[in-house]
């Protein structure tokens, strides 16, 4: 079976339609657990204090503002090559939800600097990427919204997307970039080793996954929508020209 | 409740927040699917009915 199967609407609705409540479920399982771990659980952290705990929700948000956009940046392109309706409304409905991503990364990111660096702001690399990032996604959006053409919409927020990920590659990568960020290096590394203390690791590893699956779940519930949204307008557009024609 | 000591604040109000945002988001997108999904039954069933209708007014 070919995954480009599941560009057929159809197939797509018929596919996810049963899989939405067991991911959900999932993702509400493991997001309770792991939040109730990180912040119950967890020790203070001898230089941090009790702000360590906001790592939790800080690190799985900022990942996944990054690769959403990214998955933002797959399904444009295969909109733009294989003009598969289905990834161009995925891309739509994958947009607010890194937006939220995006805010609540900024938000507990200012929220853990001020004690720590004595700054709710710098304009360090990463976190000027990150704000810009932001403004793409609210770009993103709004471009959607300001025109009627779904096709030319489509392809206007996938040129969008493929403009804005370098700065999504660069919120990423910037603290590789330069080193006169205030911003740390990557809390978890494969090349570089385990940084981080099992006690926090592992309650991370899990509200990164929590974070995931409920993108994937609210994707799936965004993208079935916009389907059935297209659905609606071309049936309405069918029942007015059928009224033109009697 | 663990003892947050004097950052308390920057803690509490980073969950509440982020949980408050989701839950905003959680609720935003499951309302408009229910609507459209109603919308989209009724214009169906509009829609499957038309031609019956149809076919009596032409016949």
């Amino acid at each position: 079976m070919s995954l480009w199967e599941y560009a057929n609407p159809k197939k797509f609705m018929d596919t996810t339609g049963p899989l939405v409540p067991w991911v959900a479920g999932a993702a509400a399982v493991a997001m309770a657990t792991g939040l109730i771990w990180g912040f119950f659980l967890t020790p203070d952290d001898f230089r941090q204090g009790s702000t360590v705990r906001i790592v939790f929700i800080h690190v799985p948000a900022a990942m996944m503002a990054i690769n959403i956009w990214v998955m933002m940046l797959v399904t444009s392109l295969v909109w733009l090559i294989r003009r598969h309706h289905v990834s161009a409304l995925a891309a739509k409905a994958a947009a607010p939800i890194g937006l939220a991503m995006t805010v609540i990364a900024l938000i507990t990111g200012g929220l853990w600097g001020q004690p720590m660096w004595g700054t709710w702001w710098v304009w360090d690399p990463r976190l000027t990427s990150f704000l810009v990032l932001c403004l793409f996604y609210i770009g993103y959006i709004a471009l959607w919204q300001a025109i009627e053409d779904p096709d030319t919409a489509a392809d206007l927020t996938a040129v969008l997307c493929l403009v804005g990920s370098v700065f999504a590659l660069m919120s990423r990568y910037a603290v590789f970039f330069w080193s006169q960020g205030l911003h740390q290096g990557a809390s978890l590394s494969v090349q570089a080793g385990e940084r981080m203390a099992a006690d926090y690791r592992y309650p991370l590893y899990l509200c990164m996954v929590a974070f995931g699956l409920l993108f994937v779940a609210l994707v799936l519930v965004g993208t079935r929508t916009e389907i059935r949204a297209r659905r609606m307008k071309a049936l309405e557009a069918r029942a007015r020209m059928t009224q033109g024609l009697t | 409740m663990p003892d947050l000591g004097p950052y308390w604040l920057e803690v509490l109000a980073s969950y509440i927040v982020s949980l408050v945002i989701l839950a905003g988001l959680v609720a935003l997108i499951w309302r408009r699917s229910a609507r459209v999904h109603r919308d989209l039954s009724k214009l169906e069933a509009r829609s499957r009915a038309a031609p019956r209708t149809g076919e009596h007014g032409n016949g």
